[in-house]
């Protein structure tokens, strides 16, 4: 049983989150130890990859230097990156695998941990079948431990089931790009966005989520670019925004086909290319006639003549990029929003030019490598299907094994929560995710977690989903093990590994190859080390949409990173794609896609009649199983606030700094108010990056896109009232308010 | 570092604070950060500024020292105050009319951004005006500067007092200073009535 196995208080009191302030020694022990070396890595926060350089003394991270010959940031970091360094020497840092106890954990040899592991999951697959035991992986891992995951769920377990946090970050937009144009990565280098006449910001809070990337757009501001936000509260950028579409969360779809539909009417389109590069016009065009501006306006709450000059804009300008990220994506219909951006692209011929383009934002660590190369459930390496039988063929012969042992596509990372809910999964091994935190519904998911047979771990702190571990496996930090990342560019780079894991713990990528050699597979892992399993995945990659076979870890250092696809030694690599007009489809044509309207699968009604949207705070990254443990940056945001609106609070009388109560068709979490007029006055926004009773993912829903599985975090309905105080209940309180069982009793 | 200069841009910050953990980093002030930030008036909108020392030509601080503990470099930084001299006695605090001098406690001395010197006098830019992710804080050539929107201005009037500094201020193309007066703030609710003093 798989419940954690003592009281949250006690797990907290021993594995944290405690916090981290200062450098081993304190702030002035560098001044008497000075760094013997330092490292040119890249940051562990986000899929910007910002360069940065790490002080290392005596096999420990001691601080960091910009580097400002990188020149993706050219030195330039966001407080997760200044304080990045101290994830390390961490006290709640775990040294040696644990295993569950009537105390909660004990520290067990790693024989003993790898062999009850292996021996649990044999059990419940000679019991219930190969696909009883999933496999979750996560978008921080470097793309060789990406890789190796896919392949030891497949190759080593055999389980149709490995899917990975992704699922949460880019699958829509991925999904959307491969409809299109038959690739999953940004069409457009970040250097192309100060070249547009105007920035389409649609979505993408990114001042908080990608900080970096406001210099490019201030830069573009600068020579005279106009920047249009599209967002339902106003984010930092949309300080020096132009035009600013403070749309109803969950209307996006509508007010791009609006836009179509004022581009088209104006005869803004771009005819020649449409005809000679792209298939599927006519049935779009006749599609958004029907989305006039008043339908649209009343749909989005977007005055129609804001909506107009934002498509006038487009479509008349020269040169412009349309850029997005979960705000669109992270919807019941994300993949219908990003074709709709694309559908506008290709009609005012916004592709494949200098300065033009459509654009996603990843926002994982390595959540554009991570994707490529087979965690995915329905994919293998090189962005290849697991459904195309001369992809099964090819990657089958890299691999030696028969094509028809490769597993078909299996679930999707909410749909394995789901099946181990109703228990068709009865095991789970985890590596660098933490659902309970990370997923929609979170007493859901603390019930399934509860009915697990056997539940297996691989990280490096205990996070809040590893308190439900029967094995936790102590594994390394982003920067204890050499490999490669793919930023949200589509740029290759090198992750040097700057030091040994510390105690007893263990490199990843060990404990993957050393699970397969107990499982009898080990023949299939020859690797020692990371360079073993990019030399196969280089061969793998080849001839995929995403090549990476001309990619070596010397021509990266030595170019400061590396488009893909690079199909050969001596190719330069690819920054920007489709400049011959040339696309990755079958036709080799860009597609246009139809977009139909849904509403959102949890819908606002008199019970809830306010929007809930969720997302991210500058200061803290993902689940916060690295970032809470950060003193500095917990202190910049030291717990989750519910921005709400001042007429709103009126209403409800509640002043800034209010204790409030936001209740949806889940759950209730009661946090403080900040009373703001940078959101609309019908939406609530709570970050997600806390845990138990601050968890806003108590709060969304499982609602699901039908294509990229994506939840929809952005669109909830819910109703607020105000609160004495704090909800002081344990955080696996029990019996559910709404009558609903938790998982924990 | 010869040929660069700093130029604070508050219309480009972003609130992310970077600029306040990396000041923590540097080594004249371990673990305390010299920046100044402030949200202007967060609930009315996402503004916010971040600034460092102006470094004055005639510092304010240095003249209102009774201590003399308070030295401008040749090179136009202006330190901190001295250990052995700061009788931690807040004229500083209080005279600055840009806020910038801290009294420690419990070191029970006055320090400030001393633009990195740590940095900067071997050939290293100023660590919040590396980090900064969307260059509200710089520092580089003015020829870089000269590309922006927003144009350089080192001449500030508090009152009557005027002020030339080292470090520039980004500035609307057609201002050549800033200027404020106390009663430019007499009726907060209402700045556009009187904040017409160019």
């Amino acid at each position: 049983m798989a419940k954690a196995p003592v009281a949250e208080e006690i797990l907290k009191e021993k594995f944290g989150p405690h916090l981290n302030y200062q450098p081993p020694g304190g702030w002035n022990d560098e001044s008497v130890h000075p760094a013997e070396k330092l490292v040119k890595t890249h940051c562990c926060f986000c899929g910007q990859q910002c360069g940065i350089q790490l002080k290392v003394r005596e096999n420990r991270v001691i601080g960091f230097e910009p580097w400002e010959e990188f020149p993706f940031n050219r030195g330039m970091l966001c407080p997760k990156g200044v304080k990045r360094y101290l994830q390390g020497n961490h006290p709640d840092r775990l040294l040696a695998p644990l295993m569950r106890s009537d105390q909660g954990f004990r520290p067990a040899s790693w024989d003993e941990a790898l062999s009850f592991a292996v021996s649990r999951m044999r059990e419940i697959q000679d019991k219930y079948g190969k696909d009883a035991v999933a496999v979750y992986g996560g978008a921080s891992l470097s793309t060789e431990k990406s890789y190796l995951l896919g392949k030891f769920a497949r190759v080593a377990l055999g389980t149709r089931h490995i899917d990975y946090n992704g699922r949460l970050c880019m699958v829509s937009a991925g999904t959307a790009y491969k409809l299109a144009f038959g690739v999953d990565r940004s069409p457009i280098p970040w250097s192309e966005i100060p070249k547009a006449e105007v920035l389409f910001v649609i979505g993408a809070n990114i001042g908080d989520c990608a900080p970096i990337t406001t210099d490019y757009i201030w830069r573009c501001r600068d020579k005279g670019g106009k920047l249009i936000v599209a967002d339902p509260r106003m984010t930092p950028i949309t300080r020096n925004a132009d035009l600013y579409l403070p749309l109803r969360p969950g209307t996006d779809l509508a007010l791009l086909m609006g836009m179509l539909h004022v581009i088209l009417r104006d005869g803004l389109a771009d005819r020649e290319f449409i005809d000679q590069y792209t298939t599927g016009f006519a049935a779009v065009a006749e599609s958004v006639q029907q989305w006039d501006l008043r339908k649209v306006s009343e749909m989005t709450g977007v005055p129609p003549e804001s909506i107009e000059k934002a498509a006038r804009w487009i479509g008349k300008s020269k040169r412009a990029i349309m850029m997005h990220a979960r705000g669109l994506e992270h919807q019941s219909k994300g993949v219908e929003n990003c074709l709709a951006v694309l559908n506008i692209a290709l009609a005012t011929g916004n592709v494949g030019r200098e300065g033009a383009g459509p654009t996603m934002i990843t926002g994982q660590g390595n959540g554009q490598g991570g994707r490529e190369h087979g965690q995915k459930c329905d994919q293998l390496p090189g962005q290849r299907s697991l459904t195309d039988p001369a992809a099964r063929e090819y990657v089958a012969g890299v691999w030696g094994i028969r094509p028809e042992e490769l597993p078909q596509p299996g679930y999707s990372a909410e749909e394995i929560m789901e099946a181990i809910h109703r228990g068709e999964i009865k095991g789970l091994l985890s590596m660098c995710f933490n659902p309970l935190v990370s997923l929609p519904d979170a007493n859901f998911t603390r019930e399934a977690l509860s009915k697990l047979e056997f539940f297996g771990v691989i990280d490096f702190f205990l996070s809040e989903t590893a308190h439900h571990a029967d094995v936790v496996l102590a594994g390394s930090l982003h920067e204890e093990e050499d490999g490669l990342g793919c930023s949200a560019e589509g740029r290759v780079i090198h992750w040097q590994k700057s030091i040994d894991p510390p105690g007893e713990a263990r490199r990843d990528s060990d404990i993957i190859i050393e699970l397969a050699h107990r499982l009898g597979r080990g023949q299939y892992f020859p690797f020692k080390n990371p360079a073993d399993i990019f030399e196969e995945l280089r061969v793998a990659s080849r001839g995929g949409v995403a090549d990476y076979y001309g990619i070596t870890y010397a021509r990266v250092d030595e170019q400061m990173g590396i488009f893909w696809p690079c199909p050969s030694l001596d190719h330069p690599g690819t920054p920007r794609l489709f400049v011959d007009n040339k696309f990755y489809t079958h036709d080799g044509k860009a597609h246009f896609n139809l977009t139909e309207w849904r509403p959102s699968g949890d819908p606002i009604n008199e019970e809830y009649p306010l929007f809930l949207t969720t997302g991210r705070v500058v200061s803290q990254y993902l689940s916060g199983t690295q970032t809470r443990r950060i003193g500095a940056l917990v202190d910049q945001n030291p717990e989750p606030r519910a921005e709400i609106h001042p007429r709103l609070a009126e209403q409800y009388q509640i002043k800034d700094g209010d204790w409030i109560t936001v209740t949806t068709r889940r759950d209730d979490v009661t946090v403080r108010a900040m009373v703001v007029k940078t959101i609309r006055p019908d939406t609530v926004f709570i970050p997600y990056h806390w845990a138990g009773i601050r968890s806003a993912n108590r709060l969304t829903h499982r609602t699901l896109d039908p294509r990229s599985k994506i939840p929809e975090f952005k669109v909830s309905a819910c109703r607020i009232a105000g609160a004495n105080g704090p909800d002081e209940s344990p955080d696996d309180r029990g019996a559910h308010k709404n009558g609903a069982s938790r998982g924990d009793a | 570092m010869f040929g660069y200069e700093f130029y604070v841009d508050p219309a480009r910050c972003i609130g992310c604070r970077s600029c306040l953990q990396a000041c923590e980093e540097c080594d004249t002030h371990r673990g305390k950060s010299m920046i100044n930030f402030e949200f202007i008036e967060r609930k009315e909108s996402i503004r916010s500024a971040a600034y460092v020392c102006w470094h004055c030509d005639e510092p304010t601080c240095a003249q209102v020292c009774p201590a003399d503990a308070i030295k401008k470099g040749e090179d136009g930084i202006v330190h901190s105050s001295l250990k052995p001299r700061c009788i931690a006695c807040n004229n500083c605090v209080l005279a600055c009319p840009f806020g910038i001098p801290k009294m420690m406690e419990p070191e029970q001395q006055m320090m400030k951004c001393d633009m990195c010197y740590d940095r900067t006098s071997v050939g290293k830019r100023p660590m919040c005006a590396t980090v900064c992710p969307s260059q509200a804080l710089s520092y580089v050539r003015p020829e870089e500067i000269a590309s922006r929107c927003e144009k350089p201005t080192n001449i500030f009037y508090f009152g009557n007092q005027k002020i030339t500094t080292k470090v520039f201020m980004m500035a609307p193309a057609e201002r050549e200073a800033i200027a404020l007066d106390v009663v430019d703030y007499m009726w907060e609710e209402n700045h556009e009535l009187v904040a017409t003093r160019e």
